[in-house]
C-alpha cells in the first residue's frame, strides 16, 4: 500500500502538472487569440489546470473512503430501494464498510 | 688326594663285598637252622634251592626228624585225622570220623607235604598197606593237639621209612642169599662145559658179593629201623605221657602202626635168618664139596703131578697110562668113599642123632625165643585190642551221647522251627502291612510328584507361552513403535524443513512457496489428524507465495514508518489534500521516541498513530512481531490503509510460522514420545 501512495502522489502530481501546463497553455492560446494577450486567461488556464489536477489528487487519494451505491430493484412488495455499500476490498475491518440500508 | 679316592674307593668295594658276603653266609647259616625259612628262600629268589642244597644238602633229609623235635604239637591233627580215617574204615562204620577227617582236611589251608616215604621203595608197597594210607594223608596244621599229632606223624614216617627200608634191605638180602644158593647149587651140581663153568663161577663170585653186600645192608637198614621204631616208641610213650584225650587214637593208631612194624620187621627177619641158616647148609655143603674137590684134586694131583689142578682140563690131554692110573685111582678113592660113605652113615646116625638132639636144643631155644616174641606179640596185640575196644567203647559212648544230643538238638531245632515259622509268620504279615503302606505312599508320592510335575510343567508351557505371546507383542509393539518413531521422525524432518525453509528467507524477497515443505509434512502425517489439521491450517497465500521474514518486515515497517508518520492525519472524513499537507506538517514537526516500549494495557493516548508506531517499533526490534502486528493493527484511517499490506504480511508470517510453530511441537512432543527411552 505504501508504494500505491508514492504511485498516486506521481500520478498525482504528473496529472496536476499536466494540466496546469495544457491550462497554461489553453490559456495563453485564449490570451493570445481572444483577449489579446491579457494574462488573466493563462493564470486562469494554470489555476483551472491546477485546480483539476488537485481535485484529481485529492479524489485520487480520496477513493478508497468513498461510498459507492447500486440501486436493486427488489420485485415482490413495493418498490424498495436497497442501497448496498461497496466497500474497498482492504477495508473489511471497517465498520462503516459493509451495510445495506433497507427503506 | 687321588691316593686317598682310590683307598677310599678300595675300602667302599671291601665293605661292600663284605656287606654280601656276610649277607649270603648269614642267610646259608639260617636257613640250615630254620627250614621254613630255608624254604621260603627257596620258593623266592631263583637258584637259592642250587646254593642252598650245595652248602647244606638236600632240604628234608633229617629235616623230618628235626621237625618232629621242634613242634611236636603238629603231629596230633595229623594223627587224629589219619587215624580217623584208619579207624573210621576199619571200625567204625560212622560217618563221624570220615566228617571230621574230612572237617579238619577242609578247614586246613596251609598244605606243606611230607613227601611219602613210601616212594623210594615202591616195590614193598605192599607191605605198607595197613598204615600207607596214613602217611599219605599226613598235613600239618598249627593246633595244640596237632603238634603232637605231627610229631607223632614225623615219627612214624621216619620210622615207617626206615622199617621199608628194612624190609626192603633184608628182602633184597634174601633174594641174594637165594640167588647165591640157587647159583652154587647150580655150580655144585650142575655138569656143564668148562667155560660156562668158570662164568658160572664167577656168576656164584658176583652173587656171593651180591649177597654179602645185601646182607651188610640189610643189617644196616635194620639197624636204623630198629633205631627208629625205638624212637617212635619212645615218641608215643611221650604223647601218652601228655594225657591229652584227643591224642588217645592218634596213640592208639601210632602204637598199631609200631607194632604192625615191627612185626613186618621181626617177619623178614626170620626170612632173612631161616635164608641164611639155609644158604649156611648150602655154604658148608659147597664148602665140603669144595674141600672134597680140592683134596681130591689134590690125590689126583699128587698122582699126576704133571697134570693140570683143573681136572675139567684133563679131558683130551691124558695118555692111557695116566688114564689108568687115574682110573685105578679112582676105583680106591671110590672104595674109599664107599667105606667112608658106610662109616658116614653109621656116624651119620649118630651125628643125626647129636645134631637132632642139638637141634632141638637149637630149636627149643629158637622156639623159646619165638614164643617168648610170639608172646610179646599176643601181649602188644591184646593190649592193643584192649585198647582199640575201650577206644570203640568209648566212640559208641560219644556216638550214644551224640545221639541223645542230637535228640535234644532235633526237638530243639524243631521248637525252634515252630517258634521261627511262627515268628516268619508274624514277621511277614507286619513287613507285608509295611510294605502295603509303603507301596501306597510311594504311589502318593509318585502321583502327587507326577501330577506336580505336570503342572509345573504346564505352568511352564503356559509361561513360555504367555512370554512368548508377550515377546512377540512386544516385538510386534516395537515394530509399531519404530514405524511410529520412523513416522514421526519424518514428521518432524519435514517439519524440520518447513521450518527452515521458513528461515530461508532472504531479506526482501519472500521465501519458497511452503507447498511442497508442506505436502511433504502432509504426507509425513496422513494418519494424524491433528498433524493434518495443522497441515492443512496453513495459509494458502504462503503455500503459494511463501511468506517474508522477519527480518525483510522489519525491514520494511522501517521504511513504512515515514509513510504512515505522513499520513498520520488522514482518515476516512479528513482526506483532502490540506488535510495531507497538514499530516506532512505535522510528521515533519512531530518527534517521538523511536522506540518505546510498549505498556501492558493500552490507554486511548497509547491510540496515537507515533505512539504507536514506536512501540511497534521497539517490538519489532525485539523481535516480537506478534505484538507489533497488534499495535500496528490499532492505526487507523490512512495510516492504517498505508500499513495494510505489511500488516497483511505481518499476520501471514506470523500465521505460517504459529502453524509451524504448533507442528515442530507436535513434532517434537510425537518424537520424544516415541522415543525409546534406555
Amino acid at each position: 500500500m505504501a508504494a500505491e501512495h508514492g504511485r498516486k502522489w506521481d500520478r498525482c502530481l504528473a496529472d496536476t502538472a499536466v494540466k496546469t501546463v495544457t491550462g497554461l497553455a489553453v490559456g495563453v492560446v485564449f490570451s493570445v487569440v481572444l483577449f489579446k494577450r491579457r494574462t488573466w486567461p493563462v493564470s486562469l488556464g494554470s489555476g483551472l489546470g491546477l485546480g483539476m489536477g488537485y481535485a484529481n489528487c485529492q479524489h485520487d487519494f480520496r477513493s478508497p473512503y468513498l461510498v459507492h451505491g447500486d440501486m436493486v430493484k427488489v420485485s415482490g412488495e413495493g418498490e424498495m430501494w436497497r442501497v448496498t455499500a461497496a466497500c474497498d476490498a482492504s477495508f473489511f475491518m471497517m465498520s462503516t464498510c459493509a451495510h445495506s440500508q433497507d427503506q | 688326594y687321588t691316593a686317598g679316592g682310590s683307598s677310599g674307593a678300595a675300602k667302599v668295594v671291601a665293605a661292600g663285598l663284605l656287606t654280601v658276603g656276610g649277607g649270603v653266609g648269614g642267610t646259608i647259616l639260617y636257613a640250615k637252622w630254620d627250614h621254613k625259612f630255608r624254604a621260603a628262600v627257596e620258593n623266592n629268589v631263583p637258584y637259592s634251592d642250587w646254593l642252598l642244597g650245595l652248602a647244606l644238602g638236600p632240604a628234608y633229609q633229617g629235616d623230618i626228624m628235626k621237625q618232629v623235635r621242634m613242634d611236636s604239637q603238629h603231629v596230633w591233627v595229623i594223627i587224629a585225622d589219619c587215624f580217623e580215617k584208619i579207624t573210621g574204615s576199619e571200625f567204625l562204620p560212622h560217618s563221624e570220623a570220615s566228617a571230621e577227617a574230612s572237617h579238619i582236611i577242609s578247614a586246613i589251608s596251609e598244605i606243606s607235604t611230607v613227601p611219602a616215604p613210601c616212594d623210594t621203595e615202591s616195590a614193598v608197597k605192599g607191605h605198607c598197606s595197613p598204615w600207607s594210607p596214613s602217611l599219605s594223608c599226613f598235613l600239618s596244621v598249627s593246633d595244640c593237639s596237632a603238634a603232637v599229632s605231627a610229631s607223632l606223624e614225623e615219627c612214624l614216617a621216619s620210622s615207617a621209612k626206615a622199617t621199608l627200608q628194612a624190609i626192603g634191605a633184608q628182602e633184597a638180602a634174601v633174594q641174594a642169599i637165594t640167588q647165591h644158593i640157587h647159583k652154587l647149587k647150580e655150580a655144585m651140581e650142575a655138569e656143564v662145559p668148562p667155560p660156562e663153568k668158570s662164568s658160572q663161577w664167577k656168576d656164584l663170585e658176583a652173587a656171593l658179593a651180591d649177597r654179602t653186600s645185601a646182607v651188610n645192608d640189610a643189617e644196616t637198614a635194620l639197624l636204623k629201623a630198629k633205631e627208629a621204631l625205638d624212637s617212635l616208641k619212645s615218641e608215643i610213650d611221650k604223647s601218652k605221657g601228655l594225657k591229652v584225650s584227643a591224642v588217645r587214637p592218634l596213640v592208639l593208631a601210632a602204637e598199631e602202626n609200631l607194632h604192625n612194624m615191627v612185626v613186618d620187621l621181626d617177619r623178614v627177619v626170620t626170612k632173612l635168618q631161616s635164608a641164611e641158616s639155609e644158604s649156611k647148609i648150602v655154604s658148608q655143603y659147597s664148602d665140603l664139596v669144595n674141600e672134597a674137590k680140592l683134596q681130591f684134586q689134590r690125590e689126583v694131583s699128587s698122582l699126576t703131578p704133571e697134570i693140570q689142578a683143573n681136572w675139567k682140563g684133563l679131558t683130551g690131554k691124558l695118555s692111557a697110562d695116566d688114564l689108568n692110573a687115574l682110573i685105578a685111582h679112582a676105583h680106591r678113592r671110590i672104595d674109599q668113599l664107599n667105606r667112608e660113605l658106610a662109616e658116614q652113615r653109621v656116624r651119620e646116625q649118630i651125628h643125626i642123632d647129636a645134631s637132632l638132639e642139638q637141634q632141638k636144643l637149637e630149636d627149643q631155644k629158637a622156639l623159646e625165643k619165638a614164643v617168648l616174641t610170639a608172646v610179646q606179640h599176643i601181649k602188644e596185640d591184646t593190649r592193643l585190642e584192649q585198647e582199640r575196644k575201650l577206644s570203640e567203647l568209648r566212640e559208641v559212648m560219644e556216638a550214644e551221647m551224640r545221639t541223645q544230643l542230637r535228640r535234644q538238638a532235633a526237638a530243639h531245632t524243631d521248637h525252634v522251627q515252630d517258634v521261627l515259622k511262627v515268628q516268619e509268620q508274624e514277621l511277614r504279615a507286619d513287613a507285608e502291612q509295611v510294605l502295603g503302606s509303603k507301596l501306597l505312599e510311594q504311589e502318593t508320592s509318585y502321583r502327587q510328584l507326577s501330577q506336580e510335575q505336570l503342572d509345573n510343567f504346564t505352568l511352564d508351557m503356559n509361561t513360555a507361552y504367555a512370554r512368548l505371546k508377550g515377546m512377540e507383542e512386544a516385538i510386534d509393539s516395537h515394530v509399531v513403535a519404530e514405524e511410529e518413531a520412523r513416522k514421526a521422525h519424518q514428521l518432524w524432518l519435514s517439519v524440520e524443513a518447513l521450518n527452515y525453509s521458513l528461515k530461508m528467507a532472504d531479506a526482501d524477497s519472500p521465501t519458497m512457496p511452503l507447498e511442497s515443505a508442506a505436502q511433504a509434512v502432509r504426507d509425513s502425517c496422513h494418519d494424524n489428524d491433528f498433524a493434518l489439521a495443522l497441515a492443512t491450517a496453513l495459509p494458502e497465500e504462503s503455500l503459494q507465495r511463501g511468506v517474508y521474514s522477519e527480518a525483510s518486515l522489519r525491514a520494511r515497517f522501517n521504511a513504512l514508518r515515514a509513510l504512515v508518520r505522513r499520513v498520520a492525519l488522514v482518515d476516512e472524513t479528513h482526506n483532502s489534500l490540506y488535510q495531507y499537507f497538514l499530516s506532512y506538517l505535522q510528521a515533519a514537526l512531530l518527534f517521538e521516541a523511536k522506540q518505546e516500549a510498549p505498556p501492558g494495557q493500552l490507554c486511548s493516548e497509547d491510540l496515537d498513530p507515533f505512539r504507536l508506531l514506536s512501540y511497534a517499533s521497539f517490538c519489532l526490534e525485539h523481535g516480537d512481531l506478534e505484538l507489533a502486528a497488534k499495535l500496528v493493527n490499532q492505526l487507523r484511517g490512512e495510516a492504517r490503509r498505508v500499513v495494510e499490506d505489511w500488516l497483511t504480511e505481518a499476520r501471514l508470517t506470523l500465521e505460517t510460522r504459529q502453524v509451524v510453530s504448533l507442528l515442530s511441537a507436535y513434532a517434537n512432543a510425537v518424537g520424544l514420545g516415541t522415543t525409546q527411552a534406555p
